[in-house]
Parts: C-alpha cells; sequence; structure tokens
C-alpha cells in the first residue's frame, strides 16, 4: 500500500525535478497535441455558439473533409485546386445540412437536435466510405517531420507548424468575428437568437455561414491530423477526445477551445508519463476526462463558459 | 369505437389508480403477455430468439434504466456502457466466488454493485448540469472500461481478458451457460423485464418519480419547494444504474455467454441512448419500443435487399446501412421528436373517436 501511495505521490515529483530536460520535452509535446485537439474543439465551439447545437458529427466532418481533399489528390489535381475544391464541398455540406437538418428542427429542444448530429454522423460516415472507400490515405502536402534542438529540449517540427497553423486560424477567426460585418451578425445571433432576428439578421444564412466556417476549420484539422497520421476511419473518434477540451474550457468559448486544449494535452501528456505507471498506464483514455470533470466542479460551465443564469 | 371507456365506473379507489385503467387495455396487455410466453417460444426458431429477441429484451431493461435518469429525472448520461459493464463483472466474480448462490439472486445483486458505482459517479451532477454532465458520464465511461481492462483480478486473470458465464441451473433448469436452451435464456429474459418495467412504472407514479420530474422540468424552483437535489438526483442515478448493472449481468450471462469490455463500449451507451430518444424520453413504454426499433431495424435492413431480390456486395450493403440508419434517425427525429411513445398516444386518441370523426 505505503509502495502504491509513494508511487502516487512522491516518485512522479521527483523525476520530475530530477529530468527537467525531459519534463520541459513532455510538456512541449502535451502543448502541440493539445493544439492538434483545440483545432477540432473550435469546430464544436463556433457551431454551438451561433446556433446552440451541440455538433456532434464534428469529428466526422474533419474525417470527411481530409477524405475529400484526399480523394480529389489521389485524382490527381494539384494542391491548391484540391483546396479550394475541398473547401467548396465543405461549404456544399454546410448548405445541405441547414435545409435537411436544421431548418427543420428549428426551436427544438438540445437532446433532440444533438442526436440529429448523431444521426449525420453515421450518414457522413456512410458517404464518405462509400465516396472514397475505406482504406488508410497517405496525406503528404509537404509537411517537413524533423526534430531540432532547443535549449537541449527536442522539438518536432511538424507540431510547430501545427501550433503556427493553429496560432493563424484562430487569429483569423477573431479578425473575422470582429472586425467584419459578418462576424458581427454571428455574434449577435449567438448572443440572442430571437433578438438579431428582430435586428433583421437572417438566420439561416448566419447558420450556413458558421456551419461552412466550422467546415472550414474541419478541413484544417483533417489535413493537419491526416498528415500526422493518415486518412483513417478513427479520425472520426477524435470528437470524443475534443469533448473535454470543451467542457473544460467552455462550450461557448473560442479562447476557451485553446487553452483548454494546451491544459488537456499537456495534463494527458504528463499524467501517462509519470502517473501512469503508478496506476497500471494506458491512462490517456479516460484521464483528460477525469481531469476536465476535477475542473468542472469548480467552474460547472468551463473555465470561460457562458454561464448560465436560472431564472425560476 | 372498440376503444371507448363509456360505460366502465370505477368503483374503488385502488381501480382507479389502476395502471391500465381500460378494460381494453388490460386485454391488450394479457393477449400479448400470452403471445410473449407461450406462443413465440413455441413458434420462434433458434435464430430469432438469440440473435433478435433475447438482446431486444435485454436492451429494453437498459432503455428503461436510461429512461429512468434521462427522461425521468433530466441527467443526461453517456456512461451506460460503464454501468452494464459494472453489472456484468460483478455478477461474474459473485458466482464464481460463491457457486452455491443462486443465479437469480447473483443477477439481482449485480444490479446494486452497479447502483453504488452510480451513486459515486453521479456525484457530479450536484454541481454540473446539461451537457456538461453528459460529458462528464463519459469519464465514468471511460474509467470503467479501462478498470475493467487493465485490473486482472475482475476477470479472474484469465489470459485472455474475457469473462465466461459458468453454467448455472434454476428450479433444475439449465439458465446459463452453453447447455442452457434459446427458449428458457428468453423466458428468464421476458420475466426480468416485465418485473423490472412494473417496478419502474410504479417508481414513477409515486413520490420518487414526482421528486425526479420535479428535478428535471425545474430544479431551482423544486429545491425552494423541499425537495432534496442530493438525495433525489442521487437516487435516479443508483436507480438507472441498479436497472443497467442487470441488462449488463444479463447480457452476459443470458446473451452473449463470454464477453469482454469491447460489448460495453462506449457505442452501446449512445446505442441506448439512441433508443430512449426514439422510444420517447420519459416513457416506459416508449424505452421498450425504442428498443424495439433500434435492435430489429439493422436485421431489417440487412435483410431488406434479399428480400426485394437485389443482391449487394457485403462492404457495399454496410455502408448503405450506415447511411440509412443516420438518415432515419434524422428524418425520425424531424417527423416526431417526442419519440414512438407520443405517436402511440395520438394513435390512441384517434382510436376514441375511430370510426367517427368526432
Amino acid at each position: 500500500m505505503t509502495e502504491f501511495l509513494t508511487a502516487l505521490f512522491v516518485t512522479p515529483f521527483v523525476d520530475i525535478a530530477s529530468g527537467p530536460i525531459f519534463f520541459g520535452e513532455v510538456v512541449i509535446g502535451g502543448l502541440m497535441a493539445g493544439v492538434m485537439y483545440s483545432m477540432v474543439a473550435l469546430g464544436f465551439v463556433l457551431i454551438f455558439k451561433a446556433s446552440g447545437v451541440f455538433n456532434f458529427a464534428q469529428g466526422v466532418m474533419v474525417l470527411f473533409a481530409a477524405l475529400t481533399l484526399v480523394g480529389f489528390m489521389e485524382r490527381g489535381l494539384p494542391l491548391w485546386l484540391s483546396l479550394l475544391l475541398a473547401t467548396g464541398v465543405m461549404i456544399l455540406l454546410a448548405f445541405a445540412i441547414e435545409r435537411a437538418v436544421l431548418r427543420p428542427l428549428v426551436n427544438q429542444d438540445p437532446f433532440t437536435l444533438l442526436m440529429a448530429t448523431i444521426g449525420l454522423t453515421f450518414f457522413l460516415e456512410g458517404v464518405g466510405e462509400l465516396v472514397w472507400g475505406s482504406n488508410v490515405k497517405k496525406l503528404d502536402i509537404g509537411i517537413p517531420d524533423d526534430s531540432f534542438e532547443v535549449a537541449g529540449m527536442l522539438v518536432n517540427q511538424f507540431e510547430l507548424i501545427a501550433a503556427l497553423v493553429a496560432a493563424v486560424l484562430v487569429t483569423a477567426l477573431a479578425i473575422l468575428s470582429q472586425k467584419t460585418t459578418i462576424g458581427r451578425a454571428l455574434r449577435a445571433v449567438a448572443d440572442d437568437h430571437q433578438a438579431a432576428t428582430a435586428v433583421g439578421i437572417p438566420l439561416q444564412t448566419i447558420w450556413v455561414t458558421v456551419w461552412s466556417v466550422a467546415g472550414i476549420v474541419a478541413l484544417v484539422a483533417g489535413i493537419m491530423w491526416g498528415a500526422k497520421s493518415g486518412v483513417q476511419f478513427s479520425l472520426s473518434l477524435i470528437a470524443l477526445k475534443a469533448l473535454p477540451v470543451l467542457i473544460l474550457g467552455g462550450l461557448t468559448s473560442i479562447p476557451g477551445a485553446i487553452v483548454g486544449g494546451l491544459i488537456i494535452g499537456v495534463g494527458e501528456k504528463v499524467g501517462e508519463v509519470y502517473w501512469g505507471p503508478a496506476i497500471g498506464g494506458a491512462i490517456e483514455n479516460w484521464f483528460a476526462y477525469v481531469l476536465a470533470m476535477v475542473f468542472l466542479l469548480f467552474r460547472p460551465h468551463g473555465l470561460f463558459g457562458e454561464e448560465i443564469i436560472e431564472r425560476v | 369505437m372498440l376503444y371507448r371507456e363509456t360505460g366502465q365506473f370505477k368503483t374503488s379507489y385502488r381501480r382507479d389508480q389502476a395502471i391500465f385503467p381500460i378494460a381494453q387495455d388490460r386485454w391488450s396487455i394479457g393477449v400479448i403477455m400470452v403471445i410473449a410466453y407461450l406462443v413465440i417460444p413455441v413458434i420462434a426458431n433458434e435464430y430469432w430468439l438469440q440473435a433478435i429477441l433475447i438482446p431486444f429484451l435485454i436492451f429494453a431493461l437498459a432503455a428503461l434504466g436510461l429512461n429512468l435518469l434521462t427522461g425521468y429525472a433530466g441527467q443526461l448520461s453517456l456512461g451506460t456502457g460503464g454501468f452494464m459493464a459494472v453489472g456484468a463483472y460483478a455478477a461474474y466474480k459473485m458466482t464464481t466466488a460463491f457457486p452455491d448462490v443462486p443465479i437469480l439472486l447473483v443477477l439481482l445483486l449485480s444490479g446494486v454493485f452497479a447502483a453504488a458505482v452510480g451513486i459515486i459517479f453521479g456525484l457530479p451532477s450536484l454541481r454540473i448540469k446539461g451537457l456538461y454532465l453528459a460529458v462528464a458520464t463519459l469519464a465514468a465511461q471511460f474509467f470503467l472500461i479501462w478498470l475493467f481492462n487493465r485490473v486482472a483480478w475482475f476477470y479472474n486473470y484469465n489470459p485472455s481478458g474475457t469473462i465466461t458465464a459458468p453454467p448455472r441451473t434454476f428450479l433444475g433448469v439449465m439458465i446459463t451457460g452453453p447447455e442452457a436452451t434459446a427458449t428458457v435464456r428468453y423466458l428468464v429474459a421476458l420475466s426480468f423485464l416485465m418485473l423490472f418495467a412494473l417496478v419502474a412504472k410504479n417508481l414513477v407514479r409515486s413520490e420518487i418519480g414526482r421528486t425526479w420530474m420535479a428535478i428535471r422540468d425545474m430544479d431551482v424552483a423544486a429545491e425552494i419547494i423541499g425537495i432534496r437535489p442530493l438525495t433525489t438526483k442521487l437516487s435516479a442515478f443508483a436507480t438507472s444504474s441498479f436497472y443497467c448493472g442487470v441488462a449488463g449481468a444479463l447480457l452476459l450471462f443470458l446473451y452473449l455467454g463470454s464477453v469482454e469490455t469491447l460489448a460495453f463500449d462506449i457505442a452501446v451507451s449512445f446505442e441506448v441512448l439512441f433508443m430512449v430518444i426514439i422510444g420517447g424520453m420519459g416513457s416506459i413504454m416508449g424505452s421498450i419500443i425504442g428498443a424495439a426499433f433500434i435492435t430489429f431495424m439493422p436485421i431489417l435492413l440487412t435483410n431488406a435487399p434479399h428480400l426485394i431480390g437485389v443482391d449487394l456486395p457485403v462492404d457495399l450493403a454496410k455502408e448503405l446501412e450506415t447511411i440509412i440508419f443516420g438518415g432515419l434517425i434524422i428524418v425520425f427525429l424531424i417527423v416526431e421528436p417526442h419519440g414512438l411513445a407520443r405517436l402511440w398516444q395520438i394513435g390512441k386518441e384517434k382510436l376514441r373517436r375511430w370510426p367517427f370523426p368526432y
């Protein structure tokens, strides 16, 4: 018993203190992994903010976007054309989803919409498999994958580029939302649907826009994840990994998605490396969730989430 | 015309409070019981019993449990698979450690363990609400599956990591194990479902059920009028986990025979949640109808091409099945978001007038 307690409370800290460079590497690896999760979580947040729908199909949209891109590239089209076409496909998908799923279900309660997006997950998964085939595809868009040293710690070039891409994406989204008219309309709809309609903002157009933007974010996330581990069907399970990021950061906050991703990424890696051997290893599956849950106990709406004021 | 209640006068409070106050309902339930207990075991073949009816009954029990938690108490939970796993592993450990204890008692006691675990993982619901709670229950799902994979004591240090239901008898009849016939297992599953459905119906009509529904509808107001959220929410989690635990134990002993943690994966949690949503949240009958829908539909979808005469290659059929399943879910939610139980209720209302227009 004592050795379990020591392994839990003493050994990890001793290990951290005695190997600071390795700890630094683990932390940096965690930050990078977290950035990848954040990219997926961003799509969730965008849609939830603007239309109140928890889009469980975001993971499958990431997969679908990556599949479309690879599919076009495999047909021999150059990269820039494939990117353009893939973006077009995601925008068309947004139109179709709004018309077929969101409009008939307008004003239903959130559970129903969640279930509808789960149905959408199955649907898109099947269509993706039908159209593009179900074998693992390699996605090579020229991102270098070697490591280099910074202050004695090994840093992977690919992960650095992923972090840069995420930073660019978030900046672009921030500029979109703060400086453009359409961004202002998105923020208005996110605040209050009915008031936005009263002012004359067309709800349906906004929803199509939001789902398109989320689709493009999904495409970027799909490219990064696909380049990292190949485009395969387990990519749709990334949604499950992004959920703790979402609830930690708050369902309605873009900075929350980033910060939540970083915390979850670091927490998961550090937990696995230093606490994993004490508990039994392979704790990555649930550690992120438990970590998020612990945070939730102190801030029930996530770190940056909107506090829901209940009126009786 | 046939379904009218005219002429049926209740002469005692007991009659008035009956679960099926209309005589036609009582007759229909009687007929269904007779068919379920006497006719189906005789006419159904092995495949139908083993592969379709038994899993339907077991998942109906699990859906009932989840409906109590999500439909009546309003706490969305995605940990159903984990609680079913607790029941299955608890039953396995108990019956291998105490082989002389009657198997039916073991199955019921496995629910108690699941209820205890449910209370522990239900504690966050006191602070967290809505979608955040759903994701927190996913922590329960993933943690429990990891636990049963990782701690070898749970599967008796078996090198393959699977647990196998040992053969057990009841009143001289073999109930579990490879010798047990599909008919016997079907009857046991049916009896469990009937008993638990009766208990659930009475629970939701009683004070506990009303406190659950109060917390679901307006939890702040409920607290103000004196309903304790702690005991209410935890009792909901406990009862629901009890049902799911027993369903998990039945899954092991009566349906699969031999199981590993993959059988209680997150896919199962989502499947049961589908059953509850499609069947109708907050309805006992709805859980059973929803379970029937979700269990029968893949089989229908797989066999439909054969029946029409079109032969598809296996992978294409599988993909089409996934597409149609997803599409059907969406269409269904658009058509009737309150589930099949609501459609049934509307049907009954129309039946009362039929064939007259008003």
